[in-house]
């Protein structure tokens, strides 16, 4: 085991570029790397993907990985599996992280399985235990409700996925200096079992959610699909993305992306307005990064005047026409 | 006519008021709430519809799996008051303390004495420890592929066509059996029993297969055979400190609240 060293990322490509879980993993790894003492190290793959090395590095990796195959232009698990194994055996690290995306929920419990060692999932706290050195891998369980904390103690390479927005992305440096390595697939097709025969695009115009700034959601308690454009109408005034609770994706009231969740998407915006929202620890796990929560309710013990700042007991059918009228007028439309 | 087996967890209530929720921190366990019942962890049952829709259309047998203690046997018995046709319970000493692995290694090798499967399901987690790793595990344990995060599953001239949920819409994957596939909710609802199916499955004999019945080795069951060890457990603390804007009606605090995210600045 002695001969473990290193952080090592494992790296998205999102439309040829670093996905923003790439930096944000390249941050946390690099506080860990510091604090054992050893070297960062991301790893690419995919499909004429050697150009994004340099970027890496000024993200904070010490050495870039590349495996470029045209084979791994689609994630699939039994390539990818496939290539991390191979990555992992060849250049032992002490750490590995990746992120709670589609991807990484899919890859890390099944190369973790393959190379005989644990992963945590859904991870939003890391660090390196003074004594032990171990990573402490702290993760939300029972939908939110407790946190544990994890440690590897005997098998490696010590594994995480880590939730979005959990973890700061570096300044872009572009002085850093690293070193780029290419590392063969040395993939046979015929152990892909799997074909991609279609992708298809759900997204919505407009802001992305991820992304957002404001973000303006509805539960449960709207109570159809044309409540939900009243809704529209608010984010449209904000300049907002609208989110969802499960129920009204499950309804198909909006489409499944919106979901904000545990299972859904992870926002972090400046103002999160949520409306006939319960709070349910579930959801809460998609938005409790926001800095500002404002709650529409009509149940004043709603669990989420517990994480708001601010909030309204009232039906939403009156409230949010005079607050969406209120706002237009203040900002001057 | 497809042989399929589904994997479900009985779990406390994840919808259960977060108040009510506890934690042992010494014993590093969570503490059962009385009052919050027992049920299938809801993914599980959406992978039960997946395997019956499957079942409707082309018929084919569903035996489902539970590795666990102190079954509610009216609620583990819910898949087959679905529809499902048969129940084999996983429950031994052994099995405790165990990580996702060796739950994993568990069920992989119960499968295997099951012997004929063309589709394993799962949920895509459990919704109580929120893991999502059995299923990969009981794949890659079995040497067969895995798709996760499914919202539909159809059989297709022999081939399996599974659509897989991605973060801006789905893919739709092709793959001839045996596979596993984890469900998730946007499968739909699952079907309500109906009395005559809580009748039949009341009836069905439902055995129990300790360590020793499937052939698991000790060291990788249970405690002996988890990867990973849990050092804490505890209840995050969260300072409450709404403030609730009033009003003299509900247009009326509606506007203050408007004016009140002016005044610090939010808007
Ligand atoms: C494993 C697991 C994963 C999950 N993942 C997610 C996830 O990712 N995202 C997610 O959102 N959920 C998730 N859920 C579901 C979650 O547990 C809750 O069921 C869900 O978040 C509840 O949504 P809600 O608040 O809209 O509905 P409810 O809990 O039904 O709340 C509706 C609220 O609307 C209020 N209301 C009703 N009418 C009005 C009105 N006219 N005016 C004002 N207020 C009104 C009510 O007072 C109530 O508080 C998950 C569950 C499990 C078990
Ligand atoms: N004890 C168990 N018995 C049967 N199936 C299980 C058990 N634990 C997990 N599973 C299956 O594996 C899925 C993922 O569980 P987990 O990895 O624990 O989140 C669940 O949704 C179940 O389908």
């Amino acid at each position: 085991m002695a001969e473990n060293k290193g952080v090592m990322v494992c790296g998205e490509i999102i439309e040829g570029k670093l996905s923003s879980i790439t930096t944000e993993l390249l941050g946390g790894g690099r506080g860990l790397a510091d604090a054992l003492g050893e070297e960062l190290s991301l790893v690419l793959m995919g499909s004429g993907v050697g150009h994004l090395a340099s970027e890496a590095i000024a993200f904070g990796a010490d050495k870039v990985f590349v495996v470029d195959d045209p084979l791994l232009k689609d994630y699939q698990t039994d390539s990818y599996v496939a290539v991390m194994e191979k990555v992992v055996k060849q250049v032992s690290p002490n750490i590995l992280l990746l992120g709670q995306t589609a991807m990484g929920r899919d890859l890390a419990p099944r190369l973790a399985f393959r190379l005989d060692t644990a992963v945590s999932m859904d991870c939003v706290e890391l660090s390196i235990d003074p004594e032990s050195k171990l990573m402490l891998q702290t993760r939300p369980v029972y939908g939110g409700n407790a946190r544990a904390i994890y440690a590897c103690e005997e098998t490696r390479p010590q594994m995480a996925t880590v939730r979005s927005k959990a973890m700061d992305p570096l300044e872009r440096d572009d002085s850093r200096k690293g070193e780029v390595v290419s590392i063969e697939s040395g993939l046979d097709p015929s152990l892909i079992r799997t074909k991609v025969v279609e992708k298809v695009k759900e997204e919505v115009a407009g802001i992305k959610l991820e992304d957002a700034e404001v973000v303006v959601t509805g539960g449960r308690g709207m109570g159809s699909a044309e409540a939900f454009q009243e809704l529209e109408a608010l984010a449209k005034v904000l300049g907002a993305a609208v989110g969802a609770t499960r129920p009204p994706c499950d309804n198909g009231w909006v489409p499944s992306s919106l979901q904000v969740g545990l299972t859904g998407k992870i926002v972090g915006p400046t103002l999160y307005i949520a409306v006939a929202v319960s709070g349910s620890s579930q959801h809460m796990a998609g938005c409790s990064g926001s800095k500002n929560i404002i709650a529409i309710n009509k149940d004043a013990e709603a669990n989420i005047f517990k994480e708001a700042r601010f909030g309204v007991v009232g039906d939403y059918k009156k409230v949010l026409p005079a607050f969406t009228a209120k706002v237009k007028e203040l900002l001057g439309g | 006519m497809p042989n399929m087996i589904v994997c479900v967890k009985q779990i406390a209530d994840p919808e259960a008021p977060a108040g009510s929720f506890r934690v042992d921190e010494a014993a590093r366990k969570v503490i059962p709430a009385s009052g919050v019942s027992q049920v299938v962890s809801p993914f599980d049952e959406q992978a039960v519809e997946a395997a019956l829709r499957i079942k409707d259309a082309q018929g084919g047998k569903i035996t489902v799996l539970s590795l666990g203690k102190d079954f509610v046997m009216d609620v583990i018995r819910k898949p087959m008051a679905m529809g499902a046709d048969e129940l084999i319970l996983l429950q031994d000493p052994a099995f405790e303390g165990a990580d996702s692995r060796s739950i994993a290694y568990a069920l992989a090798m119960a499968i295997k004495k099951i012997g004929e499967y063309d589709l394993i399901f799962c949920g895509r987690q459990a919704a109580d420890w929120d893991a999502g790793q059995v299923g990969s595990g009981i794949a890659e344990f079995l040497g067969i592929p895995s798709v996760t995060v499914a919202k539909k599953v159809e059989l297709v001239d022999g081939n399996v066509r599974v659509e897989r949920v991605v973060t801006d819409g789905y893919e739709v994957i092709e793959v001839s059996p045996p596979l596993l596939i984890t469900v998730s909710n946007e499968l739909g609802e699952p079907r309500y029993p109906k009395l005559k199916g809580i009748m039949a499955a009341a009836r069905k004999e439902v055995p129990t297969w300790t360590a020793e019945d499937i052939g698991a080795e000790p060291s990788k069951l249970g405690a002996a055979g988890a990867r990973i060890k849990l050092l804490k457990l505890f209840i995050p603390v969260r300072e409450a400190k709404c403030e609730i804007i009033e009003g003299e009606n509900p247009e009326e605090a509606a506007a203050n609240l408007a004016l009140k995210l002016r005044e610090v600045k939010l808007i």
